[in-house]
């Protein structure tokens, strides 16, 4: 199971990967006003850290994600529920 | 109330202070199924999904005439509180016979169908897959269902798999949507591979067929037709706003009580049913496209022809030749130029922005006709040539777009 910490380290890692990773990553940035990721580039970010995690976010969830810290919760809560 | 909407106010003024507004642009009338007038101006019709050209088909008139003079203009009502018309169960008769399926409904417009359709089938605890690029009415058939959604990556059977496995162990139906032809780039659904991994997750399947039917397979039923995956198909949805020229759409399936569905889904139940008119020239128009394979083969070789030629002229094309061809645009304001300029050079074709598009890039859009000739597609090739050297886009800039 996903921890909080390890989820952060897979986020920023997803975002190096995808090219969008700015600056330093915490659970209060903005998903779309401080990376910059419009609403497309957000589905497909999400994506990319479910294919990398091997698990998946149904879309009712995603509506609850501002922040990287709403995106980590939903990982951490569906890593579990996958297992 | 309205304040919400400020950002996209803006945003639609930047995109029509380029020249006209790309989503609002008015005939003065409409002369044929590949030819309108525009401010006095004949311009080539390159963005109607008119596919096979029957919007002005002669027979198909005369049947929507002869209904509107003999059973009125409206049903003024849904099937339900007003009741079905002669027509309205003919024509269900006549495509599930041309579909070779048992049953099928028939709705208002493709969006209803699709809005009926997923809301009904998937029910809470249920699970629908869908295709990240499908089309919004799918998207919103969706959010009306209380089943839990999920998307997969576009035309990636594998990532389908894969979030199917993850499901796997929890209860509920699963519902797999894909469509026959994507209506942005024209590139199509790998059918074979979905029925594969539907098949072994024990899922069903649901095909929108809008933009391939009347356009692939041997007699136009759409792709699971050309790819030979109708008996996996459960559930097949379409429109008759493209190849059929009017207006509606449609279920078909073979399953053992699919009546119920016009007890439930409620895009059937509570609006008003098609006016007899249309009826009856999609009814004629179901006839044409059978008794007129040559149209298909028409079609197949404008797509190619367009498709070729701008290829020749140095643009990279999104996808394989098919009906739709699209431009990808380097960014949003040369899009909105380039689009300005073809229609200036009498050819309209279709601007579409993100977040309609895939990965929500721009795209210059074309669909052609059967009905266009060999010189109005080079004439069109000539002008889309022209505008994309004269804004740069030829070659290079529109590869570092892919
Ligand atoms: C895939 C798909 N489904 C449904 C529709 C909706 O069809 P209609 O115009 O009949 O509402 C469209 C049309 O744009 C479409 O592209």
């Amino acid at each position: 199971m996903l921890d909080e910490q390890a989820a952060l380290r897979e986020i920023t890692a997803a975002l190096e990967e995808s090219g969008k990773l700015t600056g330093p990553v915490t659970m209060e940035t903005s998903i779309l006003h401080d990376l910059n990721l419009d609403s497309v580039g957000a589905i497909d970010f999400v994506m990319l850290l479910e294919t990398r995690l091997d698990t998946v976010i149904p879309m009712d969830r995603m509506a609850e994600i501002e922040t990287i810290g709403d995106l980590v919760r939903v990982l951490t809560s569906q890593a579990s529920a996958a297992n | 109330m309205l304040e919400k909407f400020r950002a996209l106010r803006a945003e639609h003024a930047a995109v029509s202070a380029a020249g006209r507004d790309p989503f609002g642009v008015a005939f003065d009338t409409v002369l044929s199924a590949t030819e309108a007038v525009l401010e006095g101006r004949r311009v080539l019709l390159l963005g109607t999904n008119n596919y096979l050209g029957l919007t002005f088909d002669p027979d198909c008139i005369e049947d929507a005439a002869e209904a509107v003079r003999s059973l009125g203009t409206g049903t003024t009502g849904s099937r339900i509180a007003n009741g079905t018309y002669g027509g309205h169960a003919a024509l269900e008769a006549r495509l599930a016979r041309f579909l070779g399926r048992r049953s099928a409904m028939v709705f208002t417009t493709g969006y209803q169908a699709n809005l009926g359709a997923l809301a009904a089938l998937a029910g809470r605890g249920d699970h629908l897959l869908l295709d990240a690029d499908s089309h919004a009415s799918i998207y919103d058939g969706a959010r009306l269902s209380a089943a839990q959604v999920t998307r997969f990556r576009h035309n990636d059977p594998d990532d389908l798999r894969r979030r199917l496995r993850h499901l796997s162990s929890q209860p509920g139906e699963k519902l797999i949507v894909a469509e026959g032809i994507y209506s942005m780039l024209g590139d199509t659904a790998p059918l074979r591979e979905i029925v594969e991994v539907k098949r072994e997750a024990g899922a069903w399947l649901l095909v929108d067929e809008a933009h391939s039917l009347g356009v692939l397979g041997e007699s136009g039923r759409g792709l699971a037709e050309a790819e030979g995956v109708e008996a996996e198909v459960d559930f097949v949805v379409g429109t008759f706003s493209k190849s059929l020229g009017a207006i509606g759409g449609f279920l078909a399936s073979d399953l053992d009580g699919f009546d119920a569905l016009r007890l439930s889904a409620r895009a059937y139940m509570f609006t008003a049913s098609l006016p007899p008119s249309t009826v009856a020239s999609v009814t004629r128009a179901i006839e044409v496209m059978e008794a007129r394979p040559e149209l298909r083969e028409a079609l197949r070789r404008n797509g190619q022809r367009l498709h070729a030629g701008l290829s020749a002229a140095g643009f990279m094309l999104g996808a394989m030749p098919s009906p739709i061809v699209s431009l990808p645009m380097p960014d949003r304001e040369r899009a909105v130029l380039f689009w300005n300029r073809l229609l200036e050079a009498g050819v309209y074709a279709n601007l579409a922005l993100g977040p309609a598009t895939p990965g929500g890039k721009p795209l210059l859009r074309m669909s052609v006709s059967a009905l266009l000739t060999p010189a109005q597609i080079d004439a069109a090739v000539l002008a889309v040539a022209r505008t994309g050297e004269a804004l740069g886009l030829i070659g290079t800039a529109l590869e570092a777009a892919e």
